[in-house]
């Protein structure tokens, strides 16, 4: 029986829509305070130095300048707590990569500590550094990390790969790499910290995990927790990239105010927000497939090398999840994965949506395509013939459930982009040729067996006398409809208003740790955690609601119905707010607070045989793509796309997660080029890094098949990252389609395509 | 660089109202509306005119507030998102057709994507939906994938103020 829901499902309005609409929402840069310094960072000009010697003699002499901090005024521990803990807040000897913070200037206005902080000198030695990836790998290349600049590996090993090979109808191979990707968050990162009377600090942080936040701050300021409080400011924009890297910032900031006894904010211009902020890894990838004659897959090699920059920050996590998918969402009984994350001296890399996945999805669903080629069919009816179907095993030897809609995905996909038709070659009209590219993929929701200690959640609800709810949660709104979500959820579940509920911004002094906003999984972890504290307010409002009826006179046989705020029985009804006055009157508890945490997850390390994750969410896209064949320029026409994210808790808000990431997948592939040379970033900028813009927009098709998951808060997965693996290699094949061009890196620009133009013309 | 310490007396209109207003001439026009203004809706998301984050009515014109100094609204009337508004006070009807559309996400891109929307329909309130995605390429947003921000403007043509 379907349950009837009354917010569940619905396209309710944005909590914060008005807010940002006028203008009026704080960010962290809008919030003042008096006596407010400003801090700025002095960074690193070259890719490795060993630092002699940090000097503000110069920067003295400005109006306004207050003080030089360095690692010397780090009162607690010099290593930023992250996964391993090599980096750390600030360098003592070494600098590690160009755009590192070395120091940090305060001054009494941010125009005079910008100044201030060019004008420090850092006298240093330059000291060999690595590069390359790849090369770092190698036995002679100059070592920067551990003995061998591996900072992470992992395998995935099942039946016999070389056997499966051996025996293979077809096999089809091939090198992949993809570049950078940049968050471009439109608001860049910042913190405001203030100094308490008791030695703690308040810490005003945009950030997705205010409690990576309160690891690194106390940890830099050797406090306890309890005197450290951490408050996200309304964040504008995150997509991994205020994942780690933000509490980095924020015990600067509050380093700062340390030493200072006053309250400091540091904002970061957009320049050095590039060059030192995390970013999407630069990934490589050689990916084997073999298929029997009747175009079963058998067996899969891959090879999946992540540039993880100059510390390890999120590099493990972000290659587990990577290895975890490598394979495709296929039926594979033979699997050999090896993975390596490399330290070289660039920007640290860290989460970025798809989390390691994007990279090598782009490698595989490449190939997919190639290996249908050579079997002789066509690309979703190869598809359709390996895909996982509830009851299947992945990779890892994962029984996947019945939420598992990947193959109604795929013909969905199938069927609204008019496939069967397209997909055969079309005679180009002038210049312009035009093709379709397919992709499927899934993803696995929440942190997985190598994030499991932190895949929890906390929620404190709080009905006042006035009957509005207050709820507490520890994950963030970053732009993705949070605050609105989990409003519909906690609605939902006490039969509350929905205009009457509200979530509020992360306070980290109000809810348990509840790990980070990441791994589409908020509305999961938070909506069950809300659940949780919601149900025994639930059982009281009901029971109370009841004894109201029955006194009014209502019949107590008939069955009291729960809907939209209102409580009705045998022709009488009483509303939420005169139920929870009623609550009050009878000095109920009207608050609670829920926990969740998530079921056992399992990575064995020597096989990588295990449950991985939870659960999964599905996609299926299909692109139409217009190349220029004199000039080799590509525009995406359209996307057809289908997700199973489970149940839609609100349709507006996830097409808007679908476009976006679509949009964001659809910049990556043709346009976004993070260029290094020697060791320096040459294009930390929007004029020289382009992403897309209104111009670039295709048109969208969006489908959601809602395979409900019962784990999930009314049978929800995860939505946020989803929709932008798959994109790429869709986009890439469907280059492929329209000229015969396979360009095997990311971006796909358009003289790469110029260059595979030649070789077909030349064939 | 030497900052420059000449005084300057500013005279403008901000938002409808007049005002005036010393200042140092090296001023950007985003730090007076920000900073001395303590309007804090104009934002700054690149200070290079590359993002459109900053976008000011300036005489009508959307401008880039982080490229101009202040000095040069001198005698003009500038409006930031804080003066966008509808004829009754309240909100205006692409604020409405933002909202109603979803086009509003992390919502840092939002002030400055009105603005640009605003000049836009008062030179072309006829825009055909072509002409409005070529208008608002200078507004990165990183967000919403521009659909519901386009669809949001077309609505707002066929609404008074």
């Amino acid at each position: 029986m379907k349950e009837k829901l009354s917010y569940i499902g619905r396209s309710l309005p944005r909590k914060d829509a008005l807010i940002k609409a006028v203008g009026a929402a704080q960010y962290a840069d809008d919030r003042e305070f008096a006596g407010l310094l400003h801090a700025a960072a002095v960074r690193s000009p070259r890719p490795r130095i060993k630092i002699l010697s940090i000097s503000d003699a110069r920067a003295r002499r400005l109006p306004g300048y207050v003080t030089l901090v360095t690692y010397r005024d780090i009162k607690g521990v010099n290593k930023w707590p992250v996964v391993m803990q090599d980096y750390p807040f600030l360098p003592e000897k070494e600098a590690r990569f160009a755009g590192e913070t070395v120091a940090l200037v305060v001054a009494a206005t941010a125009r005079a500590a910008r100044k201030a902080a060019a004008l420090v000198e850092i006298k240093y030695r330059e000291l060999p550094f690595v590069e390359d990836p790849l090369k770092a790998l190698e036995k002679d290349a100059v070592k920067i990390f551990g003995d061998d600049n591996v900072i992470s590996s992992f395998v995935i090993k099942k039946g016999s790969v070389d056997a499966a090979l051996k025996k293979a109808a077809y096999t089809a191979e091939g090198e992949f790499s993809t570049n950078y990707q940049v968050h471009a968050y439109l608001e860049t990162q910042g913190a405001i910290a203030l100094p308490e009377s008791d030695g703690g600090m308040t810490v005003h942080s945009t950030t997705q995990c205010p409690f990576y936040v309160l690891d690194a701050v106390a940890a830099a300021l050797g406090i306890p927790y309890h005197k450290v409080k951490i408050l996200q400011t309304v964040t504008g924009g995150g997509f991994g990239g205020k994942e780690d890297v933000p509490a980095l910032v924020a015990s600067h900031a509050a380093l700062c105010a340390a030493k200072t006894g006053k309250p400091v904010k540091l904002i970061y211009g957009r320049k050095e927000d590039f060059q030192s902020m995390s970013k999407r890894h630069p990934g490589w990838a050689r990916v084997a497939y073999a298929a029997d004659k009747s175009g079963r897959i058998t067996a899969c090699r891959v090879n999946y090398v992540l540039d993880g920059g100059a510390y390890s920050t999120l590099s493990p996590i972000v290659l587990w999840r990577g290895t975890v998918h490598a394979a495709g969402p296929y039926k594979i009984a033979n699997v050999d994965i090896k993975t390596y994350a490399a330290a070289t001296n660039k920007v640290p890399c860290g989460a970025f949506r798809g989390f390691g996945q994007p990279q090598v999805c782009f490698a595989q669903e490449s190939l997919i395509d190639e290996l249908a080629e050579k079997v002789g069919m066509d690309p979703v009816q190869f598809r359709l013939k390996n895909l996982l179907e509830p009851g299947d095993r992945t990779v890892t030897g994962q029984k996947l459930n019945s939420s598992c809609g990947l193959k109604e995905l795929v013909q969905t996909v199938r069927k609204r982009s008019g496939w069967d038709k397209k997909a055969k070659p079309r005679a180009a009209a002038g210049d312009v040729a035009t093709g379709i590219g397919f992709s499927a993929t899934y993803y696995g929701v929440g942190l997985g067996a190598k994030g499991r200690y932190l895949d929890r959640a906390g929620a404190l609800v709080n009905i006042y006398k006035d009957s509005s709810v207050g709820v507490n949660v520890g994950n963030t709104e970053m732009g993705q409809g949070a605050l609105t979500v989990l409003a519909q959820i906690a609605a939902e579940t006490l039969n509350a208003p929905y205009e009457s509920v509200k979530v509020e911004e992360v306070d980290s002094s109000k809810v348990p740790d509840s790990g980070p906003t990441v791994a589409s999984r908020t509305t999961l972890m938070s909506g069950n955690a809300i659940i949780e504290a919601a149900a025994p307010l639930r059982e009281r409002i009901f029971k109370t609601a009841f004894s109201l009826l029955s006194a009014a006179g209502a019949d107590a046989s008939k069955k009291m119905v729960a809907a939209g705020g209102i409580f009705s029985m045998g022709g009488k009804s009483v509303d939420f707010r005169k139920v929870v006055a009623e609550c009050w009157f009878r000095r109920l508890k009207m608050s609670e607070q829920g926990w969740y945490a998530a079921p056992r997850t399992t990575f064995r390390m020597e096989d990588g045989q295990g449950d991985a994750y939870v659960i999964y969410s599905y996609s299926a896209d299909a692109a139409e793509v217009e190349v220029d064949l004199k000039t080799g320029v590509a525009k995406v026409k359209k996307i057809w796309a289908a997700y199973d994210v489970g149940r839609i808790v609100n349709p507006r808000l996830a097409v808007g997660q679908a476009q976006g990431g679509i949009l964001q997948g659809m910049s990556w592939a043709l346009y976004e080029n993070l260029i290094y040379k020697n060791g320096i970033m040459v294009n930390p900028n929007f004029t020289d890094y382009v992403i897309a813009t209104t111009a670039d927009k295709p048109e969208y098709d969006i489908t959601f098949i809602e395979k409900p998951y019962a784990g999930g808060p009314y049978k929800a997965k995860g939505m946020g990252e989803v929709p932008l693996i798959g994109v790429a290699p869709a986009v890439a094949n469907a280059i492929k389609n329209a000229c015969g061009a396979r360009v095997n890196s990311v971006p796909l620009l358009p003289e790469k395509i110029w260059k595979e133009l030649k070789k077909v013309a030349a064939r | 660089m030497k900052q420059s310490t000449s005084p300057f007396v500013l005279k403008c209109r901000v938002n409808g109202v007049s005002m005036e207003r010393e200042l140092p001439s090296s001023r950007s026009l985003l730090e007076f509306i920000r900073e001395d203004l303590g309007l804090k809706g104009t934002k700054e998301g690149c200070g290079e005119g590359e993002c459109g984050a900053c976008l000011v009515l300036l005489d009508g014109r959307a401008v880039n507030s982080c490229l101009m100094m202040a000095v040069q609204v001198h005698g003009k009337e500038l409006v930031t998102i804080e003066g966008i508004k509808g004829r009754d006070g309240g909100l205006h009807p692409l604020q409405k057709t933002f909202m109603a559309e979803g086009a509003v996400q992390c919502g840092f891109c939002t002030p400055g994507l009105i603005v640009a929307s605003e000049a836009l329909l008062r030179r072309r309130p006829k825009a055909t939906l072509e002409e409005i995605k070529l208008g608002l390429t200078g507004n990165l947003c990183r967000c919403t994938g521009y659909e519901k921000v386009l669809s949001a403007v077309g609505k707002a043509r066929k609404i008074k103020k």
